[in-house]
């Protein structure tokens, strides 16, 4: 078994994603048969392999420190949930 | 003569001839959808129409391409309503170029994940060559108008083969550019290092011709790479003699559908016989492309796709909630599809303490490996050709209950995307069914006129792009 | 018992970059809310970030100044996390490959110089503003994105002193550079502290706590008083040390505890997609190199050696670059090969103006000639030195100079013996009681009459002649 229920639960905490019971125990299956299928890798040997994660060898992309028009307002908050005056608004932050 | 049924190259002749006008190809394209768009389903929010800027040839888009002032929704309930304030600027090429963006935007999987379209929250699309299958994924809305004549040409994107794959079910031709080639600013990320938007089009030379105006160095996408873009268009009508071409050995094994590998044979057999060279290869570490993707594109999906919690866009749960963490956990529960939670949830499994090692960092380096293997190969060899799938379209909902089989309909389109290197599907025949098949060519980084020089010199051999499905 | 303190700290600079570190947008502060922000600082789906090649380079300068050895090859990391100040969800921000790493700075404490280690120096982008109300908070994204840097400690203050003297130092250094504001009422330059203690003697560190919230260098001190005393009771009542982040409370003056979270937080760090690695050559940082300014240990040292100063003195003196080139101009034009002088009235009168003032002592706006003009006066004992302060005083208020004022007040001291020998004769007459202590040995009373000279002669009177014309009087007599 490469992944249990427990584990799950709190991936999808970590995700910051609510499941319903029974989704999470299809999930928990389906997860674990994909990691099986996954620790495949685990027969290939990589001893002194670079990780490569970025497929271009493209180093030092910068920009020059001068400034861009930003957005107004109703662009910022054409999309908002939910607004007042020019703050976006959330619930409650309680840890 | 409908419109509708041109290539984007056929309609500017017309329009420069001051034998039609940009207009009369959208009413055209507007009368084709009226006319088979129910059998399709190829677009999202049908009835929602904007008001465009009818400037030239009409250029279609999927739904997770920002596109200012239309939805831009990746068809997920969770951007739902989102109209971006800003253009991708892919979009702002193709207006320079003096094209027409579509006001319609093409169904796909939900965030990209998928290969048939299924996962979408505006439900599936339909393979034109048979409505009952799938038109794979997970651009499939933009490979199906394509097909079907609903768009003269459209953009999809690829992060593990979502512009091939769908290219070849539905009998079009769909390139994946080489990592850097083409910007992807603008392009809702579905796994950063291996996203790249691509052209979807019904010939070769179109293909050529929407790279051309899509492609080059954008200062707003630190990944994209300061190259000049060659005119594509000039590498179509070239003879491909002497041309070395390597067939991966471990592409025709086991999985792949016996009618499928016929007409790869053929296909191989007539590059052949169109002068070009070609022997068996090997790229070792094949197999373990599908899971080397699994984990690096949903580990970065699952970040990625975190910027989605109901603060600034799209959709936040009307559910009761008490506090912060219940309005974010409520929203992505509800506002995610199945698919996206479970990707997200292996990826960020795949980069949890105490994990990463195991899985992100050991697929990291898999992938060099997969790399390398091409790497060896093109010093030898100018392109590698395989079949785009192994199956032909399947059934609506036939794999939908199982992912991992889904998944595994990638296994020939994943590793260019892994090595970032650039690869076409074109059609090369119909299975007896009478359902399309794909031929994959890939090159080496930047080398998309090699793939242009060949599947051109194929597709106007072979033919196959003149049939067109009766819809 | 006795305790070991273990102090390290970590501070947040702002760098003042025109524009934030991944957009163009302005870094200004201050602005409406939510009016500079665009689709990459806001992180609306497909915006992509490219990195400020200026905050590079300040980075790069930092890091030389703090000793720090810049890593050849670096690169970006998202930390991952949810929080509504975070638009993305994550941090973009430096993890196993920092841009630099192994520095240390010097800090001259009282009983001698202490070298304090610098872990690492990285770069990452501030977070938005939270404002929280009764029942919902509003968010403000102006702040998000502006470039960062951490400046990690290694655990090797001993006091909250230190400690102190440490970000006084650090502060220092990084103004000398020109690349913060360092203004923590602004944000710009911000410092939490780890703080553990262990019993005297002891190799294992104990369990430490993070303290937040820690808004003045004062602050800071502060709270690790209190959180000395706090574990140290702890430890002698055999209570255990939770491994845990606190809040200073500025009003009550005690850090509190912030309800430990769901056990420790998982970052998921892995390597930033959007942005290419970095890779900074030998090159470049010789070219940074030669472009840093002196910084203040090195000008302090030389200010020993070129001017004599005192480690004291010298060190004062170049806390801020713009005090420092006023000092060594006035250094410079000052006749005497002895500077001490000129060291007292930075560290004396000037310094007492500046504070009084609000200002810096460059501030002060009196030319090195000016000054020195003042200072030859007293030298020359044509003034006394009280006089010396109120002509100081008259010239940052007037901008006159010391001439001008000495001139039209007739200042100059009257250090004849003829005139002053009258007005002493006047004063040992009027104070017979003064003149019986001082003949029964108390010293006091001479002081007290020289006092009273002085005020007879309107203060012009040199003390040290009226001294001795009195001492004369009173043992001749």
């Amino acid at each position: 078994m490469s992944i249990d229920k427990k584990t799950v639960e709190y991936m999808a905490h970590l995700a910051r994603i609510n499941l319903g019971d029974k989704e999470l125990e299809k999930l928990s299956t389906q997860l674990d048969s994909i990691l099986d299928f996954i620790d495949t890798l685990k027969k290939v040997s990589i001893e002194g392999v670079p990780p490569t994660s970025h497929a271009l060898p493209i180093n030092n992309v910068l920009r020059e420190d001068s400034l861009a028009a930003s957005l107004p307002a109703e662009k910022t908050f054409s999309n908002a949930p939910s607004r007042k005056n020019n703050f976006f608004t959330v619930p409650k932050v309680i840890e | 003569m409908n419109l509708y049924s041109l290539t984007a190259h056929e309609l500017n002749e017309l329009f420069k001839a001051k034998r039609a006008k940009p207009q009369e190809a959208i009413d055209s394209l507007n009368s084709r959808i009226e006319e088979v768009e129910g059998k399709v389903k190829a677009y999202v929010r049908v009835n929602h129409r904007s008001q465009i800027d009818v400037k030239g040839v009409p250029v279609t888009i999927t739904d997770n391409i920002c596109t200012e002032n239309l939805f831009t929704e990746c068809c997920s309930k969770i951007l739902e309503g989102f109209k971006p304030p800003y253009d991708a600027t892919v979009i702002r090429k193709l207006k320079d170029a003096g094209t027409t963006i579509f006001d319609l935007k093409t169904n796909m999987d939900e965030f990209a994940f998928g290969s048939s379209t299924e996962n979408s929250c505006f439900g599936p699309t339909r393979n034109p060559w048979n409505t009952s299958c799938v038109p794979g994924g997970s651009s499939g809305g933009s490979a199906a108008c394509v097909a079907a004549d609903e768009a003269i040409w459209a953009l999809g994107s690829d992060t593990g083969g979502s512009i091939r794959q769908p290219a070849s079910f539905c009998g079009v031709v769909g390139l994946k550019p080489t990592y850097g080639r083409v910007s992807r600013y603008g392009l809702i990320a579905f796994a950063s290092s291996l996203d790249q938007i691509g052209p979807i089009t019904k010939d070769v030379e179109d293909s050529a011709l929407l790279t051309n105006i899509i492609s080059g160095f954008d200062p707003m996408d630190s990944t994209s790479a300061n190259i000049p873009v060659p005119d594509y268009t000039k590498s179509l009508g070239i003879d491909i003699k002497g041309i070395k071409i390597g067939i991966p050995k471990e592409y025709f094994v086991q999985g792949l559908d016996p009618e499928v590998k016929i007409l790869a044979h053929e296909a191989i057999a007539k590059l052949k016989s169109l002068g070009a060279d070609y022997k068996e290869v090997s790229l070792p570490h094949t197999e373990y492309a599908v899971p080397v993707y699994y984990i690096i594109a949903t580990a970065e999906a699952s970040s990625n796709l975190a910027r989605f919690d109901g603060v600034q866009y799209g959709f936040r749960t009307k559910g009761k909630i008490q506090n912060l963490i219940e309005m974010y956990k409520e929203t992505r529960g509800e506002g995610f599809g199945e698919e996206a939670k479970r990707r997200i949830i292996l990826g960020t499994f795949a980069l949890s303490h105490g994990y990463y090692d195991a899985y992100y960092l050991r697929a990291l380096k898999v992938r060099t490996l997969i790399k390398q293997d091409f790497d060896k190969v093109f010093k030898e060899f100018d392109c590698i050709v395989t079949p785009t799938s192994p199956t032909t379209a399947f059934k609506i909902s036939e794999k939908a209950e199982d992912p991992l089989e889904m998944y595994l309909s990638d296994i020939y389109t994943i590793s260019a995307n892994l090595a970032g290197i650039p690869a076409i599907s074109i059609p090369c025949g119909f299975t007896k069914d009478n359902l399309p098949v794909g031929l994959q060519i890939l090159a080496k980084p930047f080398a998309e006129e090699k793939l242009f020089t060949v599947a051109h010199a194929y597709e106007q051999n072979a033919g196959w792009y003149k049939i067109k499905p009766k819809l | 018992m006795s305790y070991e303190v273990v102090i390290g700290l970590e501070v947040h600079l702002q760098l003042k970059t025109r524009t934030k570190a991944f957009c163009g947008c302005s870094t200004e502060f201050g602005a409406e809310p939510n009016s500079q922000v665009c689709p990459v600082c806001l992180g609306f789906p497909g915006s992509l970030p490219v990195f400020n090649l200026t905050a590079l380079d300040y980075g790069i300068k930092v890091a030389l100044a703090l000793n720090c050895t810049i890593q050849e090859h670096t690169k970006f990391d998202r930390k991952n996390y949810f929080y509504p100040d975070l638009p993305k969800a994550y941090q973009i921000s430096q993890y196993d490959l920092p841009l630099s790493k192994n520095g240390h700075i010097d800090v001259e404490l009282k009983q001698g110089p202490k070298r304090v280690g610098i872990t690492r120096v990285h770069m990452e982008e501030d977070a938005g503003k939270l404002i929280h109300q009764d029942d919902y908070s509003c968010v403000d994204y102006n702040r998000t994105g502006i470039p960062l840097l951490e400046i990690v400690s290694e655990p090797d203050i001993r006091s909250p002193e230190e400690a102190y003297q440490y970000l006084v130092t650090l502060k220092s250094i990084i103004a000398y550079l020109d690349v913060s504001d360092c203004d923590m009422e602004k944000g710009s330059l911000r410092c939490d502290a780890n703080i553990s203690l262990r019993p005297a003697g002891q190799i294992e560190l104990g369990t430490k706590t993070e303290l937040k919230n820690l808004n003045s260098f004062k602050a800071v001190k502060d709270a690790l008083n209190f959180e000395i005393m706090r574990q140290t009771q702890a430890l002698d009542g055999g209570v255990k040390i939770l491994q845990e982040t606190r809040l200073w409370d500025e009003k009550v003056q005690q850090t509190i505890s912030m309800r430990t979270k769901e056990g420790a937080q998982d970052y998921r760090y892995f390597p930033e997609p959007d942005l290419p690695e970095i890779k900074i050559t030998q090159e470049k940082i010789n070219e940074v190199k030669s472009s840093l300014p002196e910084l203040p240990h090195e000008k302090m040292l030389r200010f020993t050696k070129e001017y004599g100063l005192s480690v004291y003195d010298a060190g004062i003196l170049v806390y801020s670059k713009a005090d420092a080139s006023y000092a060594e101009e006035c250094m410079k034009a000052y006749f005497s090969k002895d500077k001490k002088a000129v060291a007292n009235w930075f560290n004396g009168a000037l310094l007492s103006e500046a504070n009084a003032r609000n200002s810096s002592l460059s501030g002060l706006k009196v030319a090195a000639a000016n000054l020195i003009e003042l200072i030859g006066y007293v030298d020359r004992e044509e003034i006394s030195n009280l006089t010396a302060k109120v002509v100081l005083t008259e010239m940052i208020d007037t901008k006159k100079t010391a001439g001008t004022i000495i001139k039209e007040k007739s200042l100059i001291q009257i250090s004849d013996t003829g005139a002053l020998d009258k007005i002493a004769r006047q004063i040992i007459e009027e104070n017979p009681k003064s003149v019986a202590d001082f003949k029964t040995g108390k010293n006091n009373a001479l002081m007290f009459l020289v006092g009273q000279v002085m005020r007879k002669s309107g203060g012009k009177a040199n003390p040290k002649v009226v001294q001795e014309v009195l001492k004369g009087r009173l043992t001749n007599a």
